[in-house]
């Protein structure tokens, strides 16, 4: 488990779950980054600024931390990441997972962290489903194929 | 159908909760698609190659989010908007269980879930923004033009 990082993963799950309980107490909204940008389609009059700033925000986020996190956590890689697909990969995986959170209604963040914080039946069976599926595709990619 | 969210207060609010969620996926290092595939990657843990930081991740966010998302019962109404979304009816039907499906394929092909394709527009934007337009474009289409037979059914089970 050379890769293993378990307190940056703590504080950096803690700080995703403080963004969630901000946009609920303030938005009433979920923190689900799928629903966020699915409902920009079809857009809603008054329900359109809230979800870019959102948006927005989440590379700004990912910026400051990947500056700030490597010095005060030494755990925490400073390369930059990195993507392993071609570009056609990418638009395929990229539909995939379009298509597959606007039709299961929530992705790692709405059922994964927000559903499982609310006990919702939904988000357990979504979770189980989509960790076996991606499970099952990085077992035929990384070791069958 | 949850009210619009408007206001200059509502919009600087949700801004604030991205960044910090931007922040938490880069200080866990979740921007890193080999490390999601890390943790996905099971058969490696007789190796002891296995990362299980991604776990760590959701337990951390989960707890904080299981108080955080009971501040409902403390407020009449969210600072900044007029009413609480309203759950889902708690119903497991053929979408939910498809549309999961399909997410976790693409999701362990890239490596790529939504937030962290997002918030790595701000690291490696070269990189993931034919991922973001084609996730963008899946979630619309999907939303425009719904499959048939699971449209029927997801129209039938809100009639039952």
């Amino acid at each position: 488990m050379e890769h293993f990082t378990p307190l940056s993963a703590a504080i950096g799950g803690a700080l995703i779950g403080l963004a969630a309980t901000i946009l609920w107490a303030f938005n009433g909204r979920t923190a689900g980054v799928s629903g966020v940008f699915g409902g920009l389609y079809p857009p809603r009059q008054g329900d359109v600024w809230w979800r870019l700033a959102f948006l927005v925000g989440l590379p700004v986020g990912a910026v400051i931390g990947a500056n700030v996190a490597p010095r005060v956590l030494a755990e925490v890689a400073t390369t930059l990441p990195a993507v392993d697909l071609p570009v056609i990969g990418m638009v395929v995986a990229g539909l995939l997972v379009g298509i597959g959170t606007r039709l299961g209604r929530g992705c790692t963040s709405g059922h994964g962290i927000c559903g499982l914080a609310r006990l919702s039946r939904r988000s357990f069976v979504a979770v189980a489903i989509f960790m076996a599926t991606a499970i099952a595709t990085v077992f035929i990619t990384r070791h069958v194929i | 159908m949850s009210r619009p969210v408007t206001g200059l207060v509502a919009v600087v609010a949700s801004a604030l909760s991205g960044v910090i969620f931007g922040l938490g996926l880069a200080v866990a290092r979740m921007t890193d698609p080999q490390k999601i595939k890390d943790f996905l990657d099971i058969a490696a843990i007789p190796e002891g190659g296995w990362d299980p930081s991604l776990a760590f991740v959701m337990g951390g966010a989960a707890i904080v989010a299981f108080f955080g998302l009971r501040l409902d019962r403390l407020l009449r109404k969210p600072l900044a908007a007029a009413a609480f979304a309203p759950s889902p009816a708690p119903r497991i039907d053929r979408p939910l269980v498809v549309g999961s499906a399909i997410f976790g394929v693409g999701w362990g092909l890239s490596g790529l879930c939504p937030g962290p394709a997002i918030a790595d527009l701000g690291l490696i934007a070269g990189g993931v923004l034919p991922f973001v337009l084609a996730m963008l474009a899946g979630s619309w289409l999907a939303e425009a033009f719904p499959i048939p037979r699971i449209g029927n059914n997801s129209a039938k089970m809100a009639v039952e």
